[in-house]
C-alpha cells in the first residue's frame, strides 16, 4: 500500500509586493503511511497550516509552490495548478477546520451537509446516501443520529459539531484527513472525546491523519509521529514519543520546555529570559513608585466578593415579561494582599462574567463586592477605579489600532494625575515599557507594528500605569504561542513579586492555573464547585468535577511516563 | 504579502485619476473665481443688457469677449458659471459638514450609551427619513421665506439650504456611526478605558471616533454629490438660491425658460458643468466605498 502522503522538497513562495518572495515553506520532507497520526507542530507563521493548503489545493492567489513534490495515496499533484489527477478534495482528501462553528453552514441541515459530499463523488442514490450518513453519525458517537440529521448546525453543540465536521470528513473514504487545529476551540472534555474519536478512526479505518496544532498535549495523546516546524523549515522530526522525551534540536528543546506542566509547579518556566538591565533598572523605577501607593493600606483582603449573582436579561417592551441568563449564581470569594488567585473553568462557566462584574463592565443583579474594604458600586470613585485594573483576552483588540504605543501608556497615567505633565507621563511610559521588556523607543509606533505577545505586554503595561492594587488577567495568555505564554507569566509573576500586586488570575487552562496562582477556585454553570490552596486542589482534588478536569488535561508529562513504563 | 496589502499598494484606476483632476480644477477655479471670471456677476454695473442673449463665441453671431455667450441679462455665461459652481460646492460641502457632525455626534451617543437615548434618536431619525430630502427642505425654505422678509432670504439663502438638506442628512451618519460604535463598543481597547476609569467624553472622541471614521469620510463624499444635486434641484424649483446670487441650479432654471427659443446654451452649459462635477464625486465616492469595504479588499 502505498503511503497516505509522500512531500518531498516542498518549497511554498509568495511574491512579495517590492519584488521578493517570502519563503513559507522551505524543503520540507514529510511521509504518512495508512492509520498514522502524524502531528505538525509549530509557533503561529511556522507554516504548518500552509502545507496542509497546499496539499488541498488551498494556497491563496500569489502564493505558489515552488518546487518539491506532493504525492497522495501514490498520486502526483500537479505543482502548477495544486491538483492531482485522479485525487479529488472532499473524496480522496478529508478536511477538518478549527472552528466548528463556522466550517458548517448554517442554512443546510446536517443530512443534506453529509449527503453533498458523497452525492457528487460516489456513483451514489440519495437513499443510499442518507443511510450512509446515518452509519457516519453513529460511527462518530453522535446520540441519536436519526434525529440529527434533521437538525440545523445551531441545534449542535461545539463538540457535536466538530463530530459532524469529522463525519462530513470520512464520508467519501479518503485516504488522507488534514486536522488543522480541530480541537483548539473546543473545551477540555469535549477535547479529549474529539482526539479519541480521530485516534479510533484512524486505527479502524487506515486513514493517513496529518495533524496541525500548536498544543503539545495534543500530540503527546495522539500522534504516531511529529515534525516540528521553525519558520517554514523542518527543526526536527520523528516518533512522538522520542521527539517529546528527548528532542535533539535546541528549538524543539525550548519549545517543549516551554508547556507549562501539571503535575508540577515551577519557580519559572525555563524559557530564554529576556531581561536586560534597562529591564531590571526600570522595574527598579516602577518598585519604587508603587511601594508608595500600596504601603498605605492595611492586612484586610484587597477584594471580597459576597454571594455575587448575575443575570443577562432580555427586557420585554411589556411589563412583567422578562426572560433571564444566571450567568453567575452565587459566587463567593476573597483575594488577599500579594496573592494570585485563580479562576478556572470550560467556556461558559461565568468566569469572564464574574471579572467584568468585578472591573464595572457588567451590573450585578445582586450580591456585593468589596474593594479595599469599600463596596463597589456600579459609578465608582476615581482612586478606586484607579487601583483596579485589567488585562483582556485578545491582544489584537485589546489597543487602540488609531494611537500610539506612548500615548496609549501615558493617557491613565495623565488622566489619574502620577505625572505632572505630558513629557513626564511620556518618560513613565518609557519605563514601562522597559519593565515588560520592550524597548522605551518602541511607544512611537502604532499597535499593528508589534506581534501578539508584545501587544499583550504593552496592555500589561498600560495597566501598570496607574498604579493598581488589583490587576484583573483574564485569559491573558491563552491567544498567544506557547513560548511568548511562558515569557509573560514569568514576567506576571516578576511584576507580582516587585510590585505587591494582588491579581485575579482567569484561565481555561489547569497547568498555566497551577504555575501562576497561590488559591484557585473552579467554576461550573457559574457557581464555585470548589475552592482551595493551588497544590491541595491539584494533589488532592475534592469535587468530581474539578478531578475530570484534570484527568482530560492532555499532558505531556503524564503520557510520556504512561507510555515509559508501558514500554 | 497579501492579496490586501498588494491592493492597497495599488494605484488607483484611470476613472478614478481622472475625476479627481477634474474635481480639483473645479476646486481651484471657484476658490480663485473673483480674480479668475472676467465680470462680477453680483455686480449690475459690470454688465449691461446690450450684450443679452449672445451665442458662444464658437458660433455664428457669437463674440469673442464671452466664451460660452451671455444669459438673458447680458451676464457673461463663464462668469456666472463660476459664481454658480462656487455656490454649489459651497452649499454641497457645508451641508455634508453640517450633517456629518449632527449625525456623527448623535451616533456616537446613541450608539455607546444605548438604551433609552439610543431609541429615541433612532426614532427620531427614523420619522425624518420617512420625508423625502426634498419635501422637507421645501418646508424649511417656504417657512423661511413666510416668516422673514425677503431681503433676509436672499441673504440668508445659502445658510437655510445648508440647514434644510442637513436636517435629512445627518440621520444616515447617524446609523452608520451608531453601528460602529456598538462593534467598537464590544472591543477590549474601549472595555480597557472603561477599566481605566477614563470618562465617556474622553473614550467616545480619543478611542471610538478615530476607528469610526473612514465609514464617515466614504458616506460624506457620496452625500456631497446628492447634497449638491437636492441644492440644484431646490434652487430649480425656486426655492434655493435668487437669480440676483445664482447657483447652477438657478442658472439652469432661468436657462429652462429659453431652452425652446433657440437660446440652448443658457440652460446646457450649467447643466453640463453640474453633470461633471457630480459624476466626478461620485466616481471618487464609489472609489473610496470600494477600497474601505473590507468584503471587497479580500478579492
Amino acid at each position: 500500500m502505498p503511503p497516505s502522503l509522500d512531500i518531498k522538497k516542498l518549497r511554498v513562495e509568495y511574491p512579495l509586493t517590492n519584488g521578493g518572495t517570502l519563503v513559507a515553506v522551505n524543503d520540507i520532507d514529510l511521509t504518512i503511511r495508512p492509520g498514522e497520526i502524524h502531528a505538525l507542530v509549530g509557533e503561529s507563521g511556522a507554516g504548518k497550516t500552509t502545507v496542509g493548503n497546499a496539499l488541498m489545493g488551498l494556497l491563496q492567489a500569489p502564493g505558489r509552490i515552488a518546487s518539491g513534490s506532493i504525492s497522495i495515496a501514490g498520486k502526483q499533484i500537479n505543482t502548477r495548478t495544486g491538483r492531482t489527477e485522479g485525487i479529488v478534495p472532499g473524496r480522496d482528501v478529508g478536511a477538518i477546520f478549527q472552528d466548528p462553528m463556522t466550517s458548517l453552514n448554517p442554512l443546510f441541515t446536517v443530512e443534506s451537509q453529509l449527503c453533498e459530499g458523497m452525492l457528487a463523488h460516489l456513483k451514489i442514490g440519495r437513499r443510499q446516501a442518507r443511510a450512509r450518513a446515518l452509519e457516519l453519525l453513529t460511527a462518530v458517537g453522535i446520540p441519536e443520529p436519526e434525529r440529527r440529521l434533521k437538525s440545523y448546525p445551531h441545534q449542535l453543540s461545539g463538540g457535536q459539531r466538530q463530530r459532524v465536521v469529522i463525519a462530513t470528513a470520512l464520508a467519501c473514504d479518503p485516504q488522507l484527513i488534514v486536522a488543522d487545529e480541530p480541537t483548539t476551540a473546543l473545551d477540555v472534555s469535549v477535547q479529549a472525546q474529539i482526539l479519541k474519536l480521530i485516534r479510533d478512526l484512524a486505527n479502524e479505518r487506515r486513514v493517513g491523519v496529518l495533524l496541525v496544532t500548536h498544543n503539545m498535549g495534543v500530540v503527546a495523546q495522539i500522534a504516531d509521529r511529529v515534525t516540528i516546524m521553525q519558520n517554514g523549515c523542518v527543526v526536527e522530526s520523528g516518533s512522538a514519543h522520542s521527539v517529546l522525551t528527548s528532542p535533539k534540536a535546541p528549538y524543539a528543546r525550548t519549545l517543549i520546555a516551554a508547556v507549562p506542566p501539571i503535575e508540577s509547579r515551577l519557580e519559572r518556566l525555563p524559557v530564554p529570559s529576556e531581561e536586560t538591565p534597562a529591564t531590571l533598572n526600570a522595574r527598579e523605577k516602577v518598585r519604587s513608585k508603587t511601594r508608595q501607593a500600596a504601603e498605605t493600606t492595611n492586612d484586610a483582603p484587597v477584594l471580597a466578593v459576597r454571594d455575587l449573582c448575575v443575570e443577562y436579561g432580555q427586557r420585554s417592551f411589556l411589563p412583567g415579561r422578562t426572560s433571564a441568563y444566571k450567568a453567575v449564581k452565587g459566587v463567593s470569594f476573597e483575594v488577599r494582599r500579594g496573592e494570585i488567585f485563580g479562576l478556572v473553568g470550560e467556556s461558559g462557566c461565568g468566569k469572564t462574567t464574574v471579572a467584568n462584574t468585578i472591573a464595572g463592565l457588567v451590573v450585578p443583579s445582586s450580591g456585593s463586592v468589596h474593594f479595599q474594604g469599600v463596596a463597589l458600586a456600579a459609578r465608582r470613585k476615581k482612586s478606586l477605579r484607579q487601583s483596579l485594573q485589567m488585562v483582556f483576552q485578545d491582544p489584537y483588540s485589546a489597543l487602540n489600532p488609531r494611537m500610539r504605543i506612548n500615548a496609549a501608556i501615558a493617557e491613565p497615567i495623565l488622566f489619574y494625575q502620577l505625572a505632572a505633565n505630558a513629557a513626564e507621563a511620556r518618560d513613565d511610559a518609557a519605563t514601562l515599557l522597559e519593565a515588560v521588556g520592550l524597548s522605551g523607543q518602541s511607544g512611537e509606533r502604532f499597535a499593528h507594528a508589534f506581534s501578539g505577545g508584545q501587544r499583550q505586554r504593552i496592555a500589561i503595561a498600560r495597566a501598570l500605569g496607574p498604579q493598581p492594587s488589583l490587576l484583573i488577567c483574564d485569559e491573558p495568555t491563552s491567544a498567544l504561542d506557547v513560548s511568548v505564554q511562558a515569557q509573560l507569566l514569568n514576567l506576571l509573576k516578576d511584576l507580582r513579586d516587585l510590585a505587591g500586586l494582588s491579581m485575579l488570575f482567569i484561565s481555561h487552562d489547569l497547568a498555566v492555573i497551577r504555575q501562576m496562582c497561590d488559591r484557585v477556585a473552579v467554576m461550573k454553570g457559574g457557581e464555585i464547585v470548589e475552592l482551595a490552596q493551588t497544590e491541595t486542589l491539584f494533589s488532592a482534588p475534592q469535587h468530581p468535577y474539578t478531578c475530570e478536569l484534570l484527568r482530560l488535561a492532555p499532558s505531556l508529562d503524564r503520557i510520556i511516563k504512561t507510555e515509559t513504563t508501558a514500554a | 504579502m497579501t492579496t490586501r496589502a498588494f491592493l492597497l499598494h495599488r494605484l488607483p484606476p484611470v476613472s478614478v485619476i481622472i475625476a479627481g483632476l477634474v474635481l480639483a480644477t473645479m476646486l481651484v477655479l471657484v476658490v480663485f473665481a473673483p480674480m479668475i471670471a472676467p465680470m462680477d456677476p453680483r455686480d449690475v454695473s459690470s454688465y449691461s443688457l446690450i450684450d443679452m442673449e449672445i451665442p458662444p463665441s464658437f458660433m455664428e453671431g457669437g463674440d469673442p469677449r464671452f466664451l460660452l455667450g451671455t444669459d438673458n441679462q447680458g451676464r457673461d455665461l463663464v462668469s456666472v458659471i463660476l459664481f454658480g459652481l462656487r455656490i454649489s460646492i459651497l452649499i454641497g460641502i457645508g451641508a455634508v459638514l453640517l450633517a456629518a457632525m449632527v449625525g456623527v455626534t448623535l451616533g456616537l451617543i446613541a450608539g455607546y450609551f444605548g438604551g433609552l437615548i439610543d431609541t429615541m434618536l433612532m426614532r427620531v431619525g427614523d420619522v425624518l427619513v420617512s420625508f423625502p430630502t426634498i419635501l422637507v427642505a421645501l418646508l424649511i425654505s417656504g417657512v423661511a421665506r413666510a416668516q422673514l422678509s425677503a431681503e433676509t432670504v436672499t441673504d440668508w439663502a445659502p445658510v437655510i439650504l445648508i440647514c434644510a438638506i442637513a436636517l435629512n442628512e445627518w440621520v444616515q451618519y447617524a446609523r452608520t456611526v451608531r453601528a460602529s460604535t456598538m462593534v467598537e463598543n464590544a472591543r477590549d481597547y474601549v472595555r480597557a478605558a472603561k477599566v481605566i476609569g477614563l470618562p465617556s467624553r474622553r473614550i467616545m472622541l480619543r478611542h471610538i471616533l478615530p476607528n469610526v471614521m473612514s465609514s464617515v469620510m466614504v458616506i460624506a463624499t457620496i452625500n456631497l454629490a446628492g447634497a449638491i444635486l437636492t441644492e440644484a434641484t431646490l434652487s430649480f424649483l425656486g426655492a434655493g438660491m435668487p437669480a440676483t446670487y445664482p447657483s447652477l441650479g438657478t442658472l439652469i432654471r432661468i436657462g429652462n425658460q429659453f431652452l425652446f427659443s433657440g437660446l440652448w446654451w443658457i440652460a446646457v452649459m450649467p447643466a453640463a458643468v453640474l453633470v461633471v462635477l457630480v459624476l466626478a464625486v461620485n466616481v471618487i465616492g464609489d472609489y473610496l466605498r470600494d477600497r474601505f469595504n473590507p468584503k471587497l479588499m479580500a478579492h
